[in-house]
């Protein structure tokens, strides 16, 4: 296997208040990966760091072989959009948008053109039991329904990382085991490497293996490199 | 797991012949530990005693058995009784992994560590548990979360006991 994403060494702080304190961490192809530690860690900002949201202060971060720190704003725009996936706490899908529309997205901003978009887009309702939600709205979706509305987006341009920040952390245990039963079933299908930001240790037994972010820095259990 | 009251508890569907009992133990609660024919029969033997059950001598089942085992009702109160009280929760104080994290701190070692590896083997032990969910069946699966609830139980006081080592610590090495 290799290394598809890492941090090395990476500071960041929120004005004086450092968030990331030489945190290191190196994911490989196909993994799925729990990011956990308490509240206030530092795990959704290394999160963030790795998905090239935000910019260290120090340290690196490789995608691929290549730099993300250093990239330009608009690179790694393009990074997001067209190799990455997101997957949120609150399914954070656009209002105005049906759900067809909003799995659709990230093809139609990638230059797809909208037929193909919305077919493919269609695909993802059966498979993750949407059927007849296609024409919905945000507001007219359950939390688990929108999620996994949500969970279609992230995927539906095979991005080669899904960066997935508590995805269940909105939803009953239940529907959340649903939701993670699905991310991980299509993440495994399509090759897609996941890093797993969650503090609910059910959620993480989902993952390959977890690492622990304390104090802004990585700790993985022993015999584990990170 | 009580054997006397599940095997009660499998009486009350129906009279059985002991080898249908074993068969339902193994498959319902056995999970990988055969109950031993010979456990079955001695614990029948006693429930009879008791006036549990009685036998009817009658043609075999499904094995060789001629004996069929019928509950009494003093057998079904007791199933009732036993279904219906809660079971003592365990006070966890005690446990093995207490008594090691104390244990390191008065003896000056790093017990942070051992909380992290515990939490490790747990964590290990939850993804076979959820491996077994996604691909066992539904009473493979209610197993499964029995146990990875105990275990989420145990993480969240490892995650406790990890953010107050240092009090626990002045507290055992005054």
């Amino acid at each position: 296997m290799t290394v598809v994403i890492e941090a090395r060494n990476v500071e960041f702080s929120f004005g004086q208040t450092p968030a990331l304190r030489g945190a290191t961490i190196a994911v490989e192809s196909g993994e799925i990966l729990a990011i956990m530690g308490p509240s206030g860690s530092g795990k959704s900002t290394l999160l963030h760091c790795l998905a090239g949201i935000l910019v260290p202060d120090s340290g690196e971060v490789l995608f691929d072989g290549a730099r993300v720190d250093s990239m330009a704003e608009t690179q790694r725009s393009s990074l997001r959009r067209d190799r990455f996936g997101f997957v949120f706490q609150f399914g954070q899908l656009v209002p105005e948008l049906t759900a067809v529309e909003n799995v659709a997205l990230p093809l139609l901003l990638s230059g797809v053109r909208r037929t193909a978009a919305l077919r493919k887009a269609y695909g993802w309702f059966e498979r993750l039991g949407l059927e007849g939600m296609e024409q919905r709205r945000s507001g007219e979706l359950s939390g688990g329904q929108a999620q996994r509305v949500a969970l279609a987006r992230g995927l539906v341009a095979e991005p080669e990382v899904l960066f997935a920040d508590e995805p269940t952390g909105a939803l009953d245990s239940l529907t959340g085991e649903q939701v993670m039963d699905l991310l991980v079933a299509a993440a495994r299908e399509q090759g897609t490497t996941v890093i797993l930001v969650t503090h609910e240790p059910r959620v993480a037994a989902y993952a390959d293996r977890e690492v622990i972010v304390r104090d802004g820095r990585v700790n993985a259990p022993a015999g584990i490199a990170s | 797991m009580s054997v006397p009251l599940t095997l009660l508890g499998l009486l009350e569907r129906e009279p059985s012949h002991g080898y249908d009992l074993k068969r339902d133990y193994d498959a319902y609660f056995g999970r990988g530990k055969p109950l031993p024919f010979g456990q079955v029969y001695s614990t029948l033997s006693r429930l009879a005693r008791d006036g549990k059950v009685v036998i009817s001598e009658v043609g075999p089942g499904a094995g060789p058995d001629r004996k069929r085992y019928i509950i009494t009702d003093l057998g079904a109160t007791e199933v009732e009784q036993w279904l219906t009280q809660p079971v003592e929760p365990e006070p966890h104080l005690q446990t093995v992994l207490f008594a090691k994290v104390v244990l390191a701190l008065m003896l000056d070692r790093p017990a942070g560590e051992y909380l992290d590896t515990q939490r490790s083997a747990h964590l290990q032990r939850m993804r076979e548990l959820t491996e077994i969910k996604r691909t066992g069946n539904l009473v493979d699966a209610l197993l499964a979360d029995h146990g990875l609830y105990h275990l989420e139980a145990d993480l969240r006081w490892i995650e406790m006991t990890g953010a107050r080592l240092d009090a626990l610590k002045r507290t055992v090495r005054p």
